[in-house]
């Protein structure tokens, strides 16, 4: 039952751009078994969703990988293009940020989704169209609005469209990527809530991708914070996102204001800088420059993601602290 | 009412709209009008115009004779009417017109799809082949390529449509370039779908209205080039369209002689269709591209 599903070992990622190799995900491990709910936050820009992609094998044509993405026995990385199609969607399927352009704006949304069932399936049409249904009845559509066209949706019922797609072909892993940007909190809310119930009733395993914490606080059991393309921390989400060890972690967990502390309403912290280009890292820790705690050898020694009691963590605070 | 009869009004209710916006058009009516007219006279030209009225050998009339009750439009050189040769011509040069157009845009929109999509040196090599078409003298391949195929119907709106396609083709590429690039191309490929899926359910529906635009202002240049090769002789020589009429009028000497009803009629009717068909297309661009309506 909680057999391993989704191994990374050692990612890398290299973009090539105007004949630079840019490393867009450097040297990533990740760990998802069956049932599993994994959040991976972290700003813009820090290879999360190339992270995402990597796993389907869906990255542009000017993109490099090195390392190992396994799904259960088969390997991403290097799998022939047809094993990769019959991967997709029926191994691990994708919930897309703005679900208003994920889906084909002459195309009705049913038609949509039986085409996910159809690619994968050897169903009758009628058949995958009563599965469809069953879908929308689930995440809470009214089936007869399956032959809408997309612009006839909200951004909430979209969202759930999209999710009944993920859900077509009863996959064990859904990655979402940004599933409620766009939203307002009420709908997110809800979409979110959608999500956990049904990892909860399938036994799926959700690899959740986002910059916005508090969606990682409502859906995820471990949180993986992810900067310049590594992991600096990953723990179990109530620890990282209480008591955050990482400099950089802290700064994105004290960038929310805490609800019941009025200290701190109003005044959330910010943190000044921006990620560094992949293209010409910083010597040392990737952070150094924008940690508010960098001491002697942070940038000169790049610091190794360590186990500190029940934390992981690549920082050289967190080691030393722990030492003393 | 049930979620379908709404739906079904609210189709209806946008084919109207579009519908009413080409109706107010007066240009797109305009066009659309005298087309109608041509393309019945095509289709009832057997009645209007018996064949055997066509004869060479036991034409109705003395040659040359202009305009009178019994020949409206006067008679040609072996005796028969202009009349019937023009509503007989009509059907030839609206099928080449519609053969040649279809052909074009097979080639172009293939050439479209296959370059934009798939990129890379796929696309440089198609591309490098549409602007070796686009910069060949048109006339002078149609002219050569009309004569070393032979003279039939098909070989004409053969050579017409592939010596027309490359413009459609570079519209298409430039369109799939930016479909290919949105985000439910991306969905599609997460969800497994190969190339021949993504692009035949995802690719074409996006592009069809620029290809359909397109192809009204094909016929209009594939009907004038039917003429102009029927002209200079490279038409089938057993139908009659308005080229090989001009053609032949020309031969004839009309113009010396001041046979002008045998010159003007065809001649007419290639400048209407052409017309109608241009002011059509313009009418559909408006309708389709918003910021081209007039206030």
């Amino acid at each position: 039952m909680n057999g391993t599903l989704l191994e990374i070992k050692n990612l890398r990622v290299f973009y090539e751009v105007r004949g630079v190799k840019a490393p867009a995900v450097d040297g990533v491990d990740l760990l998802l078994r069956t049932g599993d709910a994994l959040g991976l936050a972290g700003e813009s820009g820090c290879g999360k969703s190339t992270l995402a992609l990597a796993c389907l094998g869906l990255l542009p044509r000017n993109a490099t990988v090195e390392g190992s993405v396994r799904f259960k026995d088969m390997e991403v990385v290097s799998a022939k293009p047809g094993r990769l199609r019959a991967l997709r969607w029926a191994g691990i399927s994708m919930v897309f940020q703005g679900a208003m352009s994920a889906f084909n704006p002459v195309k009705r949304v049913g038609d949509q989704v039986v085409e996910a069932i159809l690619l994968h399936e050897d169903v009758s049409r009628s058949e995958a169209r009563s599965r469809m249904r069953e879908l929308f009845e689930r995440v809470g559509i009214a089936p007869r609005r399956a032959g809408d066209y997309p612009h006839e949706f909200s951004g909430g019922m979209r969202q759930r469209v999209m999710i009944a797609m993920a859900l077509a072909c009863n996959p064990p892993l859904v990655i979402a990527d940004e599933p409620t940007t766009a939203l307002d909190v009420m709908i997110q809310a809800q979409i979110l809530n959608l999500l956990a119930e049904l990892r909860e009733e399938r036994n799926i395993a959700l690899l959740v991708i986002t910059h916005d914490l508090s969606v990682l606080a409502q859906v995820a059991d471990q949180v993986a914070i992810m900067y310049a393309g590594r992991i600096v921390e990953e723990g179990s989400a109530s620890e990282i996102l209480t008591t955050p060890r990482h400099p950089y972690s802290r700064s994105l967990v004290g960038a929310f204001p805490v609800v019941g502390d009025p200290a701190s309403r109003g005044v959330p912290t910010g943190l000044p800088g921006d990620p560094p280009d992949p293209a010409a890292r910083p010597p040392g820790c990737a952070f150094h420059p924008r940690c508010p705690n960098a001491f002697e050898p942070c940038d000169r020694i790049d610091p190794a993601l360590e186990r500190h009691g029940s934390h992981l963590a690549a920082c050289h605070l967190v080691a030393r602290e722990a030492e003393s | 009412m049930s979620a379908r009869a709404v739906r079904r009004t609210r189709r209806i209710q946008a084919f109207r709209s579009s519908a009413g916006l080409f109706v107010r058009n007066r240009m797109g009516i305009t066009g659309l009008a005298i087309l109608i007219v041509f393309v019945l006279m095509a289709l009832f030209a057997d009645v209007l115009a018996p064949e055997a009225r066509l004869s060479v050998t036991n034409a109705p009339g003395a040659p040359l004779q202009p305009p009178s009750a019994r020949f409206w439009l006067g008679t040609d050189e072996l005796g028969r009417s202009v009349l019937d040769l023009v509503i007989q011509g009509s059907q030839i040069s609206l099928l080449v017109g519609f053969l040649a157009t279809a052909i074009s845009m097979l080639i172009g929109a293939l050439v479209g799809i296959v370059a934009g999509y798939f990129g890379g040196w796929v696309d440089v090599i198609l591309m490098r082949f549409t602007d070796w078409f686009l910069v060949i003298p048109f006339l002078p391949l149609a002219i050569v390529l009309a004569a070393i195929l032979g003279r039939s119907l098909f070989v004409i709106a053969l050579v017409i449509g592939v010596t027309t396609w490359p413009g459609t083709a570079r519209v298409v590429r430039a369109q799939v370039l930016t479909l290919k690039e949105r985000p439910y191309v991306e969905r599609a490929r997460a969800l497994g779908a190969g190339d021949r899926q993504i692009i035949g359910r995802h690719i074409l529906p996006n592009v069809f209205p620029l290809i359909f635009a397109n192809t009204i202002l094909v016929v209009a240049v594939a009907i004038l080039t039917e003429a102009t090769l029927s002209f200079l002789g490279l038409g089938d020589p057993f139908s009659v369209s308005w080229g090989s009429i001009l053609e032949s009028a020309f031969a004839e000497g009309a113009i010396s002689l001041g046979a002008w009803w045998y010159l003007v009629p065809p001649g007419l009717c290639i400048v209407l269709v052409v017309l109608g068909f241009t002011m059509c297309g313009y009418a559909f661009d408006e309708i389709l591209d918003p910021r081209l309506r007039k206030r």
